[in-house]
Order: C-alpha cells, then structure tokens, then sequence
C-alpha cells in the first residue's frame, strides 16, 4: 500500500545518470571525465628524481630515528626529569622515546604519501558497478533450493520433530544463566546495614578520626570544620577495608543547637555535633564540600547540596534523598560514641528501599 | 613452495595447464593460490578503484586508532595485574612510598615508572583510544550528513554504530583499570547506575561486583571483558565493516563522470596502498609525539582510589562527558510507594542513552519510509541539499554539546564565576531549546545554501569585476559556469512529497487511510514540500535566462 503509494512520485531518472541519454541541449547534461591534468613529476623527469630524493630523504630520517629511539632507550635514566620549553618538566625518556618512535613512524608515513603524489599515477579512472541484488533466475534458484532442502529435512512436515527441536535449542542456554548464579551472592539486606550496626547502648562503637585513628572528644569537633570519622577498630589494614569504608564513613560539623532546623536531627546529635554519611545519595560520591556559614554540604561529583542543619535535606542537584545520619552521644570519658546503625540505608537508593 | 617448483619443472604434469612461473614470487603466488584461490580474490580488488575526499580519511582513522590500541594494550598486558589484591608501594615514586594500594594500581605505576617505555605506550594507549572515539563519532557525522547511509549501506551503519558504542565501553572501562582514585569514582557511578534499574538492580550490582561495593572482583572482570571480549567483538565487526564498504565500492560525491553506476577514483594498488598505508605511519606518529609531549592520565597524581575519597575536579573522558551531563541536568525524582523506591533520577538518563542508540540504528529506516525510495544510493549528497537530515544531524550534534558543557557545570561556574544552579538551569532549558534551534537554523543555512547554488547555476557565478553600463548603472559582471560545474550543481534528486492516496478510490468506496500514511505524508512534505527543498533551476529556465538578454 505505502509502496505504491510513493513510487510514482520518484523522478523517472536521475540527472546522474543523465549522461548516457544526455541530450545535446540539456544545459546541465554530465560532461564526462575532464582530461588528465599532468603534473610537473610527470614530463620533468628532473622534477620526478627531485621528488624521489625527497622520499628517500624521509625514509633517511626514519631509519636515523630508529636509531635515536634505541640510543635514548639506552642512554637516558628512566627518572631523569628535564624542563623543556613549552611543555614544562617532563620526563626525558619519555619525551625522547616518543619524539623519535613518532619521527620513525611520521617520516615513513609522509614518504609513502609524498610518493603516491608525486610519483604514482594520478589519472582516474572508472570501474563499473553491479547491482547488488542477483538477477531474477538466481533468485529463483536458490528459493526453489531452499524449498528443496527444506522439504527434504521434513522440518515442516515433521512437527513433534520440529517442536521439540526447539524445545531443546531454548533450554539449553538456560545452563550457562545458572552457571551465572555464583557471580556474587544474592543482595539480602547487605545494603540496609553498615558497620555501625553492630553498636548496641549496651556495646557503643567509638568514632576514631579518619586521620590519626584516635577517639574523637566533642571538642574536636570545631564549628567550621568538617570532620572526617569511621568506627573505631576499622584500620586501613583490615581485611574488607575497602567495602567497609565506602559505607561506614561519618562526617561530623557542630552547629550552634538554636540554628539547626530540624529537631529529630538535633535530637540524635550530641550539643550541635551532627553525624552523616559522608556518602552522597545519588550514586555514591564521597561528600567533600562544606561551606561554614549556610551549612551546605557539596558533592564534588554532580554538585548535589544538602543543608546539614535541616537533616541534610536536599536542597539542589540530583541527589534524590537526605544524607543518613548517625544518632551520636558521648560515654563517661567524653568520647563520642554510635549506639546504633545509621536512621537510612547509605548511598545511592535501589528498588528494595523503603 | 618446492612443491610449485617441482610441478613447474616436472613437464608432464596431467592436470596443470598452467603457464610456467617467471620467477620465485610468481611461483609462490601460484602456490598460493592452488590452495586458497587468491587469484580471484584479487582480480576484482587488487587495482579496485576507489574515490578521493578528505572526509574518506576518517574512517581510516578509526582503523589506525584501533591497530595502535591493540599493538599498545598486548604491550600493556605484558605488565599489567588486573587484581585488587593490597599491597604496599615500594616503587620508584616516592609520593607514593609505603601507601597502600590495589595491585592494579602498583602495577600501572610501575609501568610509568620503573618500565621504560612503559609510560609512553601506556600514553600513546591513551591518547589513540581518544582518538578513536573522536574518529568514529566524526566518522558517522560524514556518513550521516552525505547520506551514505542509505540503500545498500544500511547494515554498514548499524555496524558501524555498534562500533562506536563498544569503543566508548571499552574505553570507559580501560580508564577504569588502573584503580585510581579517578576512575574508581566512575567505577561507584556505574554501580549507582546499576543500582537505579527496577527490581533487579541489587542483583546486578551484586553479580557485577561479586558482593558489596568495591569488593575484590570488578578490575579482575573489566579486564577480562576490555581486552578481549569487547575488542574481540569490535574485530568482528570491524572486519565485517570494511568487507561490507570493499563489496558495496565506496560512495562518491557528484561531478563530471561520476554517476549511480560507476567509482571514478585510483587504484587500490599501488596509490591507495601507499597513502592509506603511510597514512596509518602518519596517525601512529602523530600519536607518538603527542604523547611525548602532553600527558594523559596522570594517575599517579590522584593516588590510589578509596571509596571515602575524591579528587575534586573528578572528569571523564571527553566522549563519556554527555552522560556526566545527563546526570547532571536530571533533577533527582524518586518515588517511593509499597517499600519500595523507584529512582528516576538516574534511571531516566540511563534509559535515555539506549534510546538515542535504537534512535541512531534506525534512522537509515525511518528516512527510507517517509521517502519511499527503494534505489541504490551511490553519489553522496551535500549536506545542503537534504536540509531536514543535515538539520537532525545538527541538533543531535548540538545536543551531544549541551550535554558534554551540562557535564562540566563546576568548571565553568568556578570559570565564570557563576552559581551552579544558574548554569544547571540554563542547562536543563538549553538541553530542549537549543537542538530546536539549532534545527531551525541549520535548515535555513541549507535552504539559503541551496538558493545560492540555483543563482549561481542560472546567472554565472560572481566575477568581482564591476562594469558600468551606458546608462550609468553598476553591475557586477557574472562568469558563466563550466558544464562540469553546472553538472555538479544540479545532478542531485529532488524527491517530491507523497501524496495520500485520494479519500475515495475509483468506484467511489470510501477509502481508509491509515494514521501511518497520514503521518508519512506529513513527514515527507516536511522533507520534500516546499520548506524542506529549493525547486533546482530547470534546462527550461537555464535556457530562457542565459538566451534571451545576455546575463547581468
Ligand atoms: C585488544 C585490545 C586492548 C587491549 C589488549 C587493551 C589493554 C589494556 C590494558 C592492559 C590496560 C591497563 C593498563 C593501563 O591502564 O595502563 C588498558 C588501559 C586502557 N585501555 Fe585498553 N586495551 C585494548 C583495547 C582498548 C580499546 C578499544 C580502548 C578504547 C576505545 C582502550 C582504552 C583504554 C584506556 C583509555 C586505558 C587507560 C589507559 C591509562 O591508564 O591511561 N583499550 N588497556
Ligand atoms: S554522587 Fe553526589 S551528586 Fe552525584
């Protein structure tokens, strides 16, 4: 329908392929390839032994440049660092390895260019084209073929056969899924908890300064700063560190009680001293960025703001929820210490969350 | 080899008619060719024409990128360890000494450091990859504004496509090895990402990682998969690519001689083989120097990466930039109902980006319907004289920009000292704005293209000369122009739109038009009608114009 629909619009012939039917008068008639132009390489044979000096010239270069590689390779300290003009303090292996590897290739290259230009020939010529689908006898063969063939196997004729030959084809792949399954264990709850969870009233965890591993006191932590926390007992050293810190890392700021908006929030600080994930709710990002006055945090990856003193609200960019935070007291000897799990799960969010 | 010789020599061989070898090579050629048949490889390749036009180089871009790629990446893996097993750094970078760090990383300091010449290939590496996503994607841009997309081509597209996907995969994931503090940001977007898909995301993170994010398995599997099932897979399609473009001969643009059925052009061999081979030597040397001399991937610089830790200017590579943006510009929209969280804010760019795959797989297809054109397409056209594509093709461009300007909004808040969330909002406008515009502006630029074009064909073409006539007035003189000229400016097809199919048919039943064909009509009107194409000057007008009162 849609086919014939448009195919008498189709101009009956196109001005490209005018020039077999090209009549005189037709103004714009296609006036076949205009004759060679020669070039100076091609009659002044001085010209052409010109050019092949410069070729062989090139392909000199590159041989001498093998060369420089090979000596630089052997000459220069590998921990030498020079200052070259304009490119600064730069590593003078480097700089002469791929100076010379560069020249050895580009000098080949620009010989074999400079060789087709000058001294190949340049005169175009035309080759046909074919039409790409086959004449209507072929066609026909290999449909009758095709029909032979497959009367022969009886795929059509035999139906259960058939069946349960695909049957058998669509199951088949379903061991290699299963063998997939010990990619990685299922999810579970592993994403709710963080390793504060383990802290109980009666079993607190300490927050310990990400930068000395000492126990943090309220005092350290000034209003303006930020201050950075994890639980203590997770060390650098630790087997899982890595999995282990990318949740349970905490910030901490201490703002002025009166100025901070939300009460659940203030409520689980200790005097201003607010915990949160440092981990950014939209995907992840460590949170960075805190500026004193607004008590905006930034997460340096896309720019999501929280306001620490409203609960870590969102307050710009895409992140899609509030920071968590940790409900923070201190024990008898003015620690800091969790006595529970953070009041969300951390990081970006996912179908299971609540 | 001894065998050829010896049939050569044995005289009364019973089944070779063939005439004796003149020399060695011949012989072994003949030997070679009982064998694999390679004579009739060559008949028709060996001197296969093929047309001249810088823009063809692009593609030999892409092929000499990734040649480079793989000589440097074997290299590479000669030192590299995919592991996230800690160790602690003893080696020639003393910022570094004693720090503790994944395998992966050591090892990428090492080959900067205590390999020599490992830090040049790990650049040149770099550097060619790129490159060749640079290429691939201006490479398409050629294709899609001369429409060399069209019939017989359109599988060729969908290849090449699939090639520029993988590519920026491969990319992003090699970026990703060395386990830096850079890359392994991208690597906690990516498990963001895969955690914002509904219902199975946490299945998908946890099968990816092998557990919780990092865990110890993510390098170890990006490295199986970017050195060799991806590239495994580009090889396929590359080779496939370039049969394809050997079997269909190379588009051309019109000019004298050039028609549907012929490639006017240069032999294969010899001057094909030397450019395009020297300029594989031109592209590697580039490479070389440049990598000499600026550096990519500085990872030392942003240490070992910690999942608490960030560098602050954190960027990918330029070509992965328009999904920084797309996430950027997204508003963060959660719902959450029955437990359950559904996260828009980051699910809706991840969808956005298959979509604009299927979108860009499709449009071959899409332009075949609305015009109905069922002909092999062999002479490229200028970007002019298909204004609705060239202008799609503009807007998808200036929206890839606006995505890539949206991904480094600090930059240029810190630059020009603007608030992020202006830039974000002017952003967000600018990202359903500008590709209307751009739209808008490129079909006029086309269409005024094309009026030139009809005056230039009709009265000559401006000789700068002024002339005064008798009776005072200045005019300029216009130069007539060539056959050649003429030809090439009016040798393109001008479709006309379709009609719908009269609203009853020739006995007077009502007939039924589709909304399908309404739509198509629609379409092809916008492509063909009167807005869409400058009617190309008849011979009838050329004729009356240039006859009739001399031409001024
Ligand atoms: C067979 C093909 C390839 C092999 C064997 C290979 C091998 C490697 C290896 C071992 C590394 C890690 C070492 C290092 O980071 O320095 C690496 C990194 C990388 N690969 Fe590949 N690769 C291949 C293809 C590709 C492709 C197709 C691309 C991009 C389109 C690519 C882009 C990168 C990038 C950007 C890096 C990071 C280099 C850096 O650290 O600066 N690779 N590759
Ligand atoms: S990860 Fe923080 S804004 Fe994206």
């Amino acid at each position: 329908m849609s086919h014939d629909m448009s195919e008498e619009k189709l101009p009956e012939h196109r001005g490209s392929e005018g020039h077999e039917v090209a009549v005189h008068d037709d103004p714009f008639a296609d006036p076949g390839l205009p004759p060679h132009e020669v070039r100076r390489t091609d009659i002044d044979e001085r010209a052409a032994r010109r050019a092949e000096r410069q070729v062989a010239l090139l392909f000199t270069v590159s041989m001498l440049a093998t060369i420089g590689f090979i000596a630089s390779y052997v000459v220069f300290p590998i921990d030498q660092i020079v200052f070259i003009w304009p490119f600064g303090h730069v590593s003078s292996l480097n700089f002469a390895l791929g100076t010379t590897l560069g020249a050895a290739l580009f000098c080949i290259g620009a010989g074999a260019v400079h060789w087709a230009r000058t001294l190949m020939s340049d005169v175009e010529v035309a080759d046909e084209r074919h039409p790409i689908e086959a004449p209507e006898d072929v066609r026909a063969k290999v449909i009758s073929d095709f029909k032979a063939g497959a009367e022969e196997s009886g795929f059509g004729r035999r139906k259960l056969l058939r069946n349960t030959l695909i049957g058998s084809m669509a199951l088949v792949p379903l061991s290699g899924v299963v063998l997939l399954r010990d990619l990685g264990p299922l999810p579970g709850k592993k994403l709710e908890h963080t390793g504060w969870d383990a802290a109980t009233p009666a079993k607190p965890i300490k927050l310990v300064s990400m930068n000395t591993d000492e126990p943090l006191k309220a005092e350290d932590v000034t209003v303006g700063s930020l201050v950075f926390a994890k639980p203590q007992g997770l060390s650098e050293a630790s087997e899982g560190f890595q999995q282990a810190i990318a949740k349970d890392a905490v910030m901490l700021v201490r703002i002025a009680p009166e100025d901070i908006k939300d009460r659940p929030s203030r409520e689980m600080g200790f005097d201003g001293i607010l915990a949160f994930s440092k981990i950014c709710t939209h995907v992840g990002c460590p949170i960075s960025l805190y500026e004193q006055q607004t008590h905006h945090v930034l997460c340096p990856c896309h720019q999501s703001t929280f306001d620490l003193s409203d609960g870590a609200r969102v307050i710009f960019g895409p992140a899609g929820h509030p920071l968590p935070q940790l409900k923070i007291k201190t024990d008898a000897d003015g620690n800091l210490i969790a006595t529970g799990d953070f009041n969300a799960p951390v990081g970006p969010s996912y179908w299971e969350r609540a | 080899m001894s065998a050829a010789s010896g049939a050569a020599s044995g005289g009364a061989k019973p089944s070779s008619s063939r005439a004796k070898p003149a020399n060695k090579a011949e012989a072994a050629a003949d030997w070679a060719d009982g064998r694999l048949g390679i004579y009739s490889l060559a008949k028709s390749n060996l001197r296969k024409i093929f047309p001249d036009h810088w823009s063809f180089m692009l593609g030999e871009i892409c092929l000499y990128t990734f040649i480079i790629i793989i000589l440097t990446g074997v290299y590479l893996t000669l030192f590299f360890k995919p592991s996230m097993g800690e160790v602690v750094y003893h080696g020639s970078y003393m910022p570094l000494n004693g720090i503790r760090m994944s395998e992966a990383y050591a090892s990428t300091l090492d080959i900067s450091f205590d390999v020599r010449g490992g830090l040049l290939i790990r650049q040149i590496h770099h550097w060619a990859a790129i490159l060749f996503v640079a290429a691939m994607l201006v490479h398409m841009m050629r294709v899609f504004f001369t429409g060399a997309f069209r019939k017989p081509r359109e599988i060729n597209w969908i290849f090449g496509a699939m090639l520029l996907i993988l590519g920026m995969f491969d990319g992003f994931m090699g970026y990703s090895l060395p386990d830096d503090l850079l890359s392994g940001t991208g690597i906690r977007f990516m498990e963001g990402a895969v955690l914002a898909v509904p219902i199975v995301g946490t299945y998908l993170q946890m099968f990816l990682f092998g557990g919780q994010f990092p865990g110890d398995d993510i390098i170890p599997r990006l490295f199986t998969v970017h050195v060799l099932l991806i590239p495994g897979i580009m090889l396929g399609l590359l080779v496939a690519h370039l049969i394809l473009v050997f079997y269909h001969k190379h588009t051309q643009f019109a000019g004298p001689g050039r028609t549907e059925k012929n490639v006017v052009g240069m032999p294969l061999m010899p001057v094909y083989m030397a450019k395009a081979g020297g300029f594989f030597f031109l592209v590697f040397g580039v490479t070389s120097v440049v990598s000499a001399i600026a550096t990519v991937n500085p990872i030392w610089a942003y240490g070992p990466y910690r999942p608490d830790q960030v560098s602050t200017d954190a960027q990918p590579d330029w070509y992965m930039g328009f999904s920084e943006g797309l996430i950027r510009l997204m508003p963060g929209w959660e719902i959450r109902a029955w437990g359950h969280t559904l996260n828009l804010g980051v699910f809706i760019p991840l969808m956005i980006f298959p979509l604009v795959l299927v979108a860009i797989w499709v449009y071959p297809f899409i332009e075949a319907w609305v015009t109905g054109d069922k002909r092999e397409h062999h002479i490229a056209d200028r970007p002019r004289n298909a204004p609705v594509r060239t202008s799609f093709g503009a807007a998808w461009i200036s929206l890839y920009l606006v995505l890539l300007v949206a991904g480094g909004n600090d930059l240029f808040a810190t630059h020009f000292h603007m608030s992020i969330n202006s830039i974000t909002w002017t952003m967000r406008i600018a990202f359903f704005v500008v590709p209307v515009l751009t739209f808008i502006v490129t079909k006029r630029i086309c269409m005024g293209l094309q009026r030139r074009d009809r005056d230039k064909v009709l009265h000559g073409r401006e000789s700068g000369i002024i002339k005064r006539l008798p009776h005072g007035e200045f005019i300029e003189v216009h130069e007539p122009l060539s056959p050649a000229q003429l030809h090439k400016l009016t040798a393109h097809d001008q479709l006309r739109p379709v009609e719908l199919p009269a609203a009853v048919d020739e006995n007077g039943v009502k007939r039924k038009i589709t909304r399908s064909q309404k739509l198509r009509a629609k379409l092809s009107r916008g492509y063909f009608g009167e807005e869409g194409q400058i009617a190309k000057p008849t011979a009838e007008e050329y004729r009356e114009i240039t006859s009739g009162h001399g031409h001024h």
